[in-house]
């Protein structure tokens, strides 16, 4: 690629998962239409899911699921010391995402239900905010290949991707959707995030949060009208809490065990 | 060409590429003897089992599409199958040929993707489809095509391609309008020449010559090629009621592995397509036995590496039987999508053929609708002891040919590929 008759050097990326389910590094495989046009504007240098091929050599790593046992602190912290930039992708690297679910359980009955007493390392379930500084976030579960590309585009030129600072609900309302509301289901739009095209409610499912909070949700109002539409305390609390996107929040209900 | 005699072999694959997960291959050969040979899974456990703890039995589909990333699509039908059977609803029939349609796209997708991005890297002799872009572009194209079809198939049928959302318990949250049905069978059948383009490239490949004699376990069909729900089978002759899964499957724990294993009449038994194609030949659609024919896949095949061959044969089955679903489907009346019932306490198995073979999902709820006890069982976590079993014949066998380190290192790979595993599902 040139640009004013000067050689461009294409950026080398790394791609990397840890504990989730691979699926947002699939979206990146997946959409084969646009693959040709990315890996013009990026080397690859590794990306297991995809490719034998593996070379250390990579300045922008992005990096999938959470951090839940020690090897996998170091691994990241390893990641970290080679990238210039690190994107953490998807709830369970930006969030601690379902993998949070488990929290709510002490670490060693946790073991026990699944494995018995046979001996398996495991730990706590941390975002990569919490292990190492992680300069963009792209949420989602999964991450939308348009998103990513988005990303990608702005990290080549050097400008900060800024996310969508409006919920979710302006999206839905972009889209000419019906109010889920109305249907008499739980959404969790009007205080999330945008940029996911409002996929979820648009498929009469209602968000559930996996793109984090918007900035100066109003969650006290929020939680008052889900109250007031009469959805129960549980049915509140199972839904902010599914992928931890709102913790921290002390006017959402606690998911008991 | 290196005698072993002469030296010594010292394989050790950190994170195989091309599958998804983390999972080690670790060879030793000395004094032409082995002295190590493993198939060591290294990924990290979720605890889904505890994650499904204390929530809602309506929140099971959405939660076990988080499983896994690529058969997504399978994990919320299994565990929404799950929830019924503890529920006793009768899903109506619209919804049951819209799931098993979004099924179908997923595995035309997770089968394209495997041939096509993971295994046929090692045919072309290079590290990944990055490379065949350039030096063989007609071959992504027609992986594109078929990918793009079953994709936006998922899109309009599950809501997306990972972690759909319409799949609830009960049903559907919605179902695609008669016009968008009518749009996506003309893509589908546009798609066609394509999917014969796809045979014939595999067709030109020979896969590795290995055998070993194994057990298949697999759904048995009653009256078409299985998918959903049904008597469990095995080609050792046992055969059992969906409920009885844990008989069938026989987890337990090993050293060498996060992920547990399972056993049945041998060591170790396989699932996946090659496990549905031998014990359920008969059902194919006859487009699907005219290929399995033309390349020479026979029922009763026990070289691990036809599940390649096998996977091809279900993409010609899934085609042609999403073509005549989607034609019914649009001359039919399909606004009933979503049965209503009522929470009681109650315990559920579901079975369902995942792209990578037979998996089951099981819940216990409680009155009030909360899980009490939750179970899955992997697909991959089924295949691993057959894998590692496989392995310690393959080896010996490349070793007594004479064939040299990379070799070895290369055809192990190919074997771990073949059974295309899902390693964080299998840990999950």
């Amino acid at each position: 690629m040139k640009y004013l008759g000067i050689p461009l050097e294409k950026p080398k990326v790394a791609f990397f998962g840890f504990t989730g389910c691979e699926g947002c590094q699939l979206q990146i495989a997946n959409k084969e239409e646009t693959l040709a046009d990315l890996l013009g504007a990026v080397e690859v240098m590794s990306f297991r899911l995809i490719s034998s091929d593996k070379d250390d050599g990579y300045d922008i790593a992005f990096v999938e699921g959470s951090i839940t046992t020690e090897g996998e602190v170091e691994r990241l912290k390893k990641i970290r010391a080679q990238a210039k930039i690190l994107v953490a992708i998807g709830a369970c690297a930006c969030l601690g995402g379902v993998n949070n679910l488990r929290s709510r359980f002490p670490l060693d009955e946790t073991i026990q239900e699944v494995y018995g007493n046979h001996v398996i390392e495991s730990g706590p379930v941390r975002k990569l905010s919490e292990v190492v500084t992680v300069d963009y976030e792209l949420p989602g579960c999964p991450i939308s290949k348009a998103e990513f590309e988005w990303l990608v585009r702005h990290v080549i030129v050097g400008v900060i991707p800024q996310l969508p600072q409006y919920p979710v609900c302006v999206e839905c309302k972009q889209r000419i959707k019906t109010c889920v509301f109305d249907m008499g289901i739980m959404c969790m739009g009007p205080v999330t995030r945008a940029g996911c095209n409002a996929i979820c409610p648009s498929n009469h499912m209602g968000c559930w949060g996996c793109r984090g909070a918007v900035d100066e949700a109003n969650f006290e109002s929020f939680i008052e009208i889900l109250r007031e539409r009469g959805f129960a305390e549980r049915e509140i609390a199972e839904r902010a809490n599914f992928f931890n996107a709102f913790s921290g929040v002390d006017v959402i209900p606690q998911l008991e065990g | 060409m290196t005698n072993i005699l002469e030296k010594p072999i010292d394989i050790h694959v950190e994170h195989i590429a091309r599958v998804e997960g983390h999972g080690n291959i670790k060879i030793g050969i000395e004094d032409g003897k082995l002295t190590e040979c493993t198939w060591e899974v290294v990924e990290t456990p979720r605890f889904f089992e505890m994650m499904f703890k204390g929530l809602s039995i309506e929140m099971a589909p959405l939660l076990a599409a988080r499983v896994c990333g690529i058969c997504s699509i399978s994990h919320a039908l299994t565990a929404a199958r799950a929830a019924e059977r503890a529920l006793n609803i009768q899903v109506p029939e619209t919804a049951q040929k819209i799931r098993l349609l979004a099924k179908h796209a997923e595995t035309l997708q997770s089968h394209v993707l495997h041939l096509f991005f993971l295994v046929a890297p090692d045919f072309l002799n290079v590290g990944s489809v990055i490379p065949i872009l350039s030096s063989h572009p007609h071959i992504v194209q027609i992986a594109t095509q078929l990918k793009g079809y079953a994709n936006r198939a998922s899109d309009l049928l599950a809501g997306r391609t990972s972690h759909p959302m319409v799949f609830k318990v009960g049903g559907l949250t919605q179902v695609p309008r008669k016009r968008q049905l009518k749009n996506l069978l003309n893509e589908l059948e546009e798609n066609i020449p394509y999917l014969e383009q796809a045979i014939e490239i595999f067709k030109g490949l020979s896969m590795p010559d290995f055998e070993r004699e194994t057990e298949f376990v697999s759904l048995k069909g009653q009256d078409r090629y299985p998918f959903i729900g049904g008597d469990l089978v095995s080609s050792d002759g046992i055969r059992m009621g969906e409920d009885e899964y844990q008989a069938m499957t026989n987890e337990y724990m090993v050293d060498i592995s996060t992920s547990k294993w399972c056993k049945l009449s041998r060591d170790s038994f396989a699932v996946g397509a090659l496990a549905r194609f031998n014990n359920n030949y008969e059902l194919l659609h006859p487009k699907a036995i005219e290929l399995a024919e033309e390349i020479g896949l026979k029922p009763g095949s026990h070289n691990p590496f036809f599940h390649n061959l096998a996977q091809l044969v279900e993409c010609v089955h899934v085609v042609y039987e999403s073509k005549d679903m989607l034609t019914e489907l649009i001359d039919s009346d399909t606004s009933a999508f979503m049965a209503s019932y009522e929470v009681h306490a109650g315990e559920g198995v579901g079975a369902l053929e995942a792209p990578r073979g037979i998996l089951y999902h099981h819940f216990q709820i409680d009155d009030e609708g909360k899980i009490v006890k939750a179970n899955c069982v992997i697909p991959t976590g089924q295949n691993h002891a057959n894998i590692h079993h496989d392995l310690h014949k393959l080896v010996p066998e490349l070793a007594a040919q004479g064939e040299i380190e990379a070799e070895i290192s290369k055809r192990a790979q190919m074997l771990v590929r073949a059974y295309d595993p899902c390693i964080s599902c299998s840990v999950h």
